[in-house]
């Protein structure tokens, strides 16, 4: 291919795209390395990441190299569409759903196929070797650059061949991005079979059921954790499921009141009261010291909380005894 | 450096996403390796179009971009469908048809 010597270009950014002939510019080539380097690991990390939020922000950063790619590549119109539709858009979009299906939700490492994972990854290896194998074979030593097409802009340039000879594509694809949308609301739409509960009825289920008259307990143990997926405490010192939101509970989000975190309380208590100089809680409840009794006196700040623990406490066992 | 590098880039891109999408197990994050797929080839489509000095592969590189906003919009309206009736996005949970 014989290499032109590029009239005109773009005159801002002519340096590395007006250049004809076999290399770009030392600038871009010392971009290219730096910046490819950050996309691969942005790649890798999208895949190696347990968390999905995690994935996403790493998409989003390679995305965002390869839309700087391609204003190096003399596509300044892709270059600003892939930052607007991917970074902007599909991105927002993952992480709308990621926010609706459970954020914190890692994947599992269970293998449904015995060796998947390994077969998987030699597999890719074995793409990959061949991918970069063909073009090493294909290679081509010089370039046009695309100066010369986009003498009249780039803009103006692609929307000539768009609105000429690529008129039918463009329809059809417009035709498709109806198609979706509406597939989209289809797809999410959902019938209500039967009439919703007003709150009356709703009311008088409950005292029939008998269960559970007043509304379910907070979440949180008091003057300590108040945070949503903090289990209240029953008097012995149990979790108690009634109190986390069901959604919670699905995504299995609840953290553990458990018994190293009392023992925590504990020590820090213990740290507390011996830089203070105090032995107030020796005083109070007399040795041994019970860390137990400490957290369930600490979150029965509010008087009347542990009349109301122990009544829940009480109907839970009469529902266990059902 | 020759534009050729693009293209290598492109090919390890691609790579990465389609071992993303044979190892990973929850829905969305496949979701994003096959995104990735389709940005590697986009990144060798305006590549390409450096080296023959021609605007096609731009064009088509904003056909895959439009294509691959409506692919997002139904795959993801599916994944939510899966994860209210199944209550996980596992691809490994959607096994109703399995014997």
């Amino acid at each position: 291919m014989p290499a032109l010597p590029a009239t005109g270009g773009v005159p801002s950014s002519g340096g590395a795209l007006t250049l004809a002939a076999t290399a770009t510019s030392g600038g871009e080539t010392a971009a290219f390395w730096v910046l490819g380097t950050i996309a691969v690991l942005g790649a890798l990390g999208t895949v190696l990441l347990r968390r999905a939020v995690h994935s996403a922000l790493c998409l989003a950063g390679t995305m965002v190299i390869l839309a700087l790619f391609y204003l190096a590549n003399g596509a300044y119109f892709l270059g600003i569409v892939q930052i607007v539709v991917y970074t902007g858009a599909v991105m927002m979009l993952f992480l709308f759903v990621l926010m609706l299906v459970g954020v914190s939700a890692a994947d599992s490492l269970k293998e449904t196929l015995k060796g998947q994972r390994w077969l998987a990854a030699a597999c890719g290896l074995g793409l990959g070797v061949l991918l970069v194998a063909g073009i090493g074979q294909a290679a081509v030593h010089t370039f046009e650059g695309v100066g010369r097409a986009n003498a009249g802009g780039n803009v103006p340039a692609l929307a000539t061949l768009l609105f000429t000879k690529y008129v039918v594509a463009f329809e059809v694809v417009g035709a498709l991005l109806t198609v979706a949308a509406v597939g989209a609301t289809l797809l999410t739409h959902r019938e209500r079979i039967e009439k919703s509960k007003s709150q009356r009825e709703q009311a008088e289920e409950r005292v029939k059921r008998g269960t559970q008259l007043p509304p379910l307990p907070a979440p949180g143990v008091y003057a300590r954790h108040n945070a949503v997926d903090r289990p209240g405490l029953l008097p012995d010192g149990t979790p108690s499921e009634l109190t986390i939101s069901a959604t919670l509970r699905d995504r299995g989000q609840v953290r553990e009141v458990g018994q190293e975190a009392l023992h925590r309380v504990a020590a820090l208590e213990q740290r507390t009261a011996d830089s203070h100089g105090q032995t107030e809680h020796g005083r109070m409840y007399g040795e041994p010291h019970d860390p137990q009794r400490d957290v369930d006196d600490a979150d029965d700040a509010g008087q009347g909380g542990r009349e109301a623990r122990k009544a829940r406490g009480e109907a839970r066992e009469e529902e266990a005894a059902k | 450096m020759s534009p050729v590098n693009y293209v290598y880039l492109a090919a390890v891109l691609f790579t990465i996403g389609a071992a993303g999408v044979l190892i990973r197990r929850n829905a969305i994050v496949v979701f994003m390796c096959i995104e990735l797929m389709l940005n590697a080839a986009n990144l060798t489509l305006v590549a390409f179009s450096r080296i023959h000095g021609n605007l096609d592969g731009q064009i088509m590189a904003f056909f895959v971009m439009v294509v691959a906003a409506a692919e997002v919009v139904v795959g993801l309206a599916i994944i939510v469908m899966m994860y209210r009736s199944r209550h996980s996005a596992s691809v490994d949970d959607a096994s109703l048809m399995k014997l």
